[in-house]
């Protein structure tokens, strides 16, 4: 993709993820189960990754030379979900779906059932692993793909995470770039509170990554920090995306509460204005 | 057939063996390990292909998952470990990276069963067929002896699914030798020598004490058949339950916890379609001990012994 995105092209990107988060609230609501925090505060990031960075097709979801995107946080599958949709891997109509018995759109992601879906990922700390094997194919096979990997802040707990961690620079996949949904919280509460993560950067560093941090709700400062990753040869890349668990919706932002918890009538009402419904 | 003193053989080089010819005719083939491949048997093909082998260190979760990965890509994945450290401490890991998404991931596990010997309890897996198997998805194959062992690897790379090879570590006789054992196929087990009054179904090293117990009982005018039951899951049906019909009796034998093995895995088939008496040896619900494996099978009751009073049992229980 171009290095250089214009103004007129973020202000698009924004706009989708305004679109993304209404899917998000919509799906969610009508299933009457889901995970809005971590979905929202994920969603700016995925549309960078679908609308400004990967090379996808998605009228060919199984393209050999495709990059290939991991959502290891499996339970922000709504905010996935809205970008496949929005990308034409499936009918938007196809969202209301989601959580429904039948539908290709489970709770959690299942690369077997939904176009797009490149893992099948809900068990936190498996997907770097995942995304770290199909970064060693393109190697092996000298493809030209590049794989990411979004990994929530509460999965820096799992030893697997670490585990593929020193994996990947040992590999030295720098075809592989990971993308952490920093927005600080987790099921339990704050993430120094339950379990704490911190020196982060500090930790990927010593695991051998090349870190980089942006403003996870800023398309164009991720844009960069995508592109400054991709141009980083001989390691893997890391970028911790701070973001803010809810972004969007004023009440559910940084409230432990709307972890895994459905919004009320009233709530999805006034969720679905602060996001510009009808507006576009 | 009625040899029953075999010339005995590890399984681990023939597993090597198999890789090294899949690695020469196959390009899509690769390798993973755990800090183990001189033990299990991989080092060989590290050694002739090493960009296509990984080795993942003491990490056999992000090794399972990561061997997950590439076979999204469209490779077909050995990846190789102990018994005890790629089944239980792996499990989610299987369950929710390979056989969620039913992917060409191939575990061989090796040093499974009480006959891993010395090392004791904290090494020997008896229960990895239970979980094993329980796993949607999931196919299980124990070769009985060397020379199944290399058709067995050669079978799962052209098979399409996760499968889970079961091997030993100590020598094994080598039993299948005779002419109805020359094809093997994933799902179908092999009748290694026919009878009448008994039916003894073994599985890895247990098939050539099923075949020495059927010696033996041929000694005392007991007609006994034997079947290799080398893949556990899907289980082959019809031979077990036509040989429960037509023998009116059956016996067991493993080298694993009685608790959902092989034998419960038969039973439950039996009590659905030819309620037979039936009787399973095997590893009572304890943990193991360190020992030499011959001692092992002897105190943990996996005996030719245990097998001809087994039968004796259910020829009694059936009235005939």
């Amino acid at each position: 993709m171009d290095e250089t995105i214009s103004k007129e092209k973020i202000v698009e990107m924004d706009e989708i993820a305004r679109k993304v988060r209404r899917h998000i609230i919509q799906m969610i609501y009508e299933a009457g189960s889901g995970h809005p925090g971590g979905s929202l505060s994920a969603a700016d990031v995925i549309v960078s990754l679908y609308f400004g960075m990967m090379n996808h097709k998605p009228e060919d979801p199984k393209w050999p030379d495709r990059d290939r995107f991991v959502l290891s946080k499996g339970h922000a599958a709504p905010a996935l979900y809205g970008c496949l949709a929005e990308s034409g891997y499936f009918p938007i109509e196809e969202l209301k779906t989601f959580r429904r018995i039948g539908s290709r759109l489970q709770g959690h992601p299942d690369m077997r059932k939904t176009p797009g879906v490149e893992a099948s990922t809900g068990s936190e700390g498996q997907g770097l692993s995942m995304g770290l094997g199909m970064a060693l194919a393109g190697k092996l096979d000298r493809k030209p793909y590049t794989v990411y990997v979004m990994v929530g802040d509460g999965e820096n707990d799992c030893g697997q995470i670490w585990e593929a961690a020193m994996a990947a620079s040992f590999f030295k996949t720098d075809n592989l770039i990971a993308i952490i949904d920093r927005n600080m919280l987790q099921l339990d509460g704050p993430t120094h509170k339950v379990m704490s993560i911190e020196p982060l950067a500090d930790k990927w560093r010593a695991f051998g990554w090349n870190v980089l941090e942006a403003n996870g709700h800023n398309i164009g400062e991720l844009l960069d920090a995508l592109n400054k990753a991709k141009q980083t040869k001989g390691m893997p890349s890391i970028i911790i995306a701070h973001t803010i668990k809810g972004k969007g919706v004023s009440f559910m932002e940084g409230a432990v509460g709307f972890h895994g918890k459905v919004p009320s009538e009233e709530q999805y009402k006034k969720a679905m204005i602060e996001l510009g419904e009808g507006t576009a | 057939m009625n040899k029953t003193h075999w010339d005995v053989e590890p399984q681990r080089p023939a597993f090597s063996r198999a890789l090294v010819a899949l690695g020469n005719t196959r390009k899509d083939v690769v390798v993973a390990s755990a800090d183990l491949s001189s033990s299990c048997g991989t080092a060989a093909f590290a050694q002739e292909f090493p960009e296509r082998h990984y080795n993942f260190g003491i990490a056999e979760q992000n090794m399972i998952s990561a061997c997950a990965g590439l076979a999204t890509t469209g490779k077909v994945v050995f990846a190789s470990s102990f018994a005890i450290f790629c089944t239980g401490r792996v499990y989610d890991q299987i369950r929710q990276s390979v056989c969620y998404p039913r992917l060409n991931v191939k575990i061989v596990a090796t040093h499974a069963g009480i006959t891993v010997g010395g090392d004791g309890a904290t090494h020997q897996m008896i229960e990895d067929l239970a979980l094993m198997r329980a796993l949607p998805n999931m196919t299980v194959v124990v070769p009985a002896d060397a020379p199944e062992t290399e058709k067995a690897i050669l079978a799962a790379a052209d098979y399409d699914g996760p499968v889970y090879i079961r091997l030993g570590r100590a020598n094994v006789p080598v039993c299948t030798t005779g002419k109805d054992c020359q094809d093997f196929e994933i799902g179908k087990s092999t009748l290694m020598r026919d009878g009448d009054d008994v039916t003894l179904v073994g599985t890895g090293i247990m098939v050539a004490k099923c075949l020495e117990a059927a010696e033996e009982l041929a000694k005392h005018q007991v007609s006994a058949r034997v079947i290799n039951l080398s893949t556990i899951k899907p289980l082959d049906e019809k031979i077990l339950v036509k040989a429960a019909r037509e023998t009116g009796c059956m016996v067991t034998a493993e080298e694993h916890s009685v608790v959902m093995g092989m034998g419960a895995a038969v039973a439950l088939v039996l009590v659905e379609n030819a309620h037979v008496p039936m009787k399973r040896v095997g590893i009572p619900d304890s943990f193991g001990e360190s020992g030499e494996p011959e001692e092992l099978m002897e105190k943990y009751g996996l005996t030719v012994d245990n097998i001809v009073d087994g039968a004796h049992d259910v020829i009694k229980r059936r009235g005939r």
